[in-house]
């Protein structure tokens, strides 16, 4: 996974649902199809429905790694 | 555009629906509507359409509130009865939305200036309460080749449709080609209106003007949908255009707003002659 080129970053730890997934949404909006997405989010509730809603919309989940106290997805846009 | 930190917050619930997204935000921000009156129907247009984030709303509407109006027109409270129904609608609407911007007309829309008011719009909405303005509005958005989604409501009854005869679908003339007479139809006044039946032909009218502005869906056009509160049921009629359209067929009387007598005529003689014979 080390060699996968990361485009935009954004960190969604201060969110609340839904305004975790409304943020990584529009980051994705504003990014052009194939590039990769690394959000920073917590664990638990952001962890169980942000990569759920990021497939729902066709993005492809990379990669999901703990680090630290939060987790780091890798989201290639569709 | 860019969307602020605090316009994500408040259309986060748009933002989130798939079709709409960001983009679908920014077309609504950049969007043009105008409401003919800001009565039974046009309150629930205009405030689900502002409280979505239509960028500019245009409201028509040459009448006082009156305490019977309250019943129905739930824009407007107690406190302002006797204003004119546009300021009293712009004070909620800006209090409901600031980002968006309310242009009031409080002038009756007549022939003369209808063509110049809808002009700078995307849609018309026509929630009007009589039919020389319904005819009007029609014939002007032909004219104007602008989107028109149409209510109109009775007693336990209501119906909705959009027409875009420049895009091939019908007119409303297509559907009812002339005014009826006077007294053929009653009105609100007349037979009476079940308020919450306004709300949800009003509520119609802005769920296809949002459909409309965001491209998504399949739309009213081509179909009338009637709506009935006693049994509680929605039926969809097929509306074909009519060759014969005085305004829209192959051989048009009307190829302008001065071509027609917008006013309504006394009940046709047919009609009193069927009445002695009823004696």
């Amino acid at each position: 996974m080390e060699s996968i080129k990361i485009d935009e970053r954004i960190d969604i730890t201060k969110e609340i649902c839904p305004m975790t997934f409304v943020k990584t949404k529009l980051k994705l909006e504003s990014m052009r199809s194939g590039q990769v997405l690394e959000v920073t989010l917590k664990g638990g509730e952001p962890l169980k429905n942000v990569p759920k809603s990021v497939r729902e919309e066709g993005h492809k989940i990379l990669d999901i790694r703990k680090e630290n106290d939060h987790y780091k997805i890798l989201i290639e846009r569709r | 555009m860019k969307l602020t930190e605090e316009q994500i917050y408040r259309y986060s619930r748009n933002i989130l629906l798939p079709e709409v997204g960001g983009s679908g935000q920014e077309k609504l921000l950049s969007s043009k509507v105008f409401c003919v009156g800001v009565g039974g129907l046009g309150s629930p247009v205009a405030l689900y359409l502002v409280a979505a984030g239509v960028g500019t709303i245009g409201i028509a509407d040459a009448d006082q509130v009156d305490i019977s109006n309250l019943q129905r027109q739930v824009i407007h409270f107690t406190d302002d009865i006797g204003k004119p129904k546009t300021e009293s609608a712009k004070e909620k609407l800006k209090r409901l939305n600031p980002d968006v911007n309310v242009i009031v007309y409080k002038e009756a829309i007549t022939k003369k200036n209808i063509r110049d008011i809808i002009k700078d719009y995307d849609i018309v909405l026509d929630g009007s309460d009589n039919f020389p303005t319904r005819y009007l509005v029609n014939d002007a958005c032909y004219f104007e080749k602008k989107t028109l989604i149409s209510g109109a409501i009775l007693q336990f009854e209501g119906q909705v449709s959009v027409f875009k005869p420049f895009a091939g679908g019908p007119c409303y003339r297509c559907l009812y080609p002339e005014i009826p007479p006077l007294g053929m139809i009653p009105s609100c006044q007349e037979a009476g209106i079940l308020g919450a039946v306004a709300g949800i032909i009003g509520t119609i009218q802005a769920v296809e003007a949002l459909k409309e502005i965001l491209q998504i869906g399949r739309s009213l056009v081509g179909r009338l949908l009637v709506f009935n509160a006693l049994n509680m049921s929605f039926t969809d009629i097929k509306v074909k255009k009519d060759p014969n359209c005085p305004l829209c067929g192959e051989n048009p009387s009307i190829r302008d707003l001065s071509d027609y007598d917008y006013s309504q005529r006394e009940e046709c003689e047919f009609d009193l002659a069927s009445l002695i014979g009823n004696k």
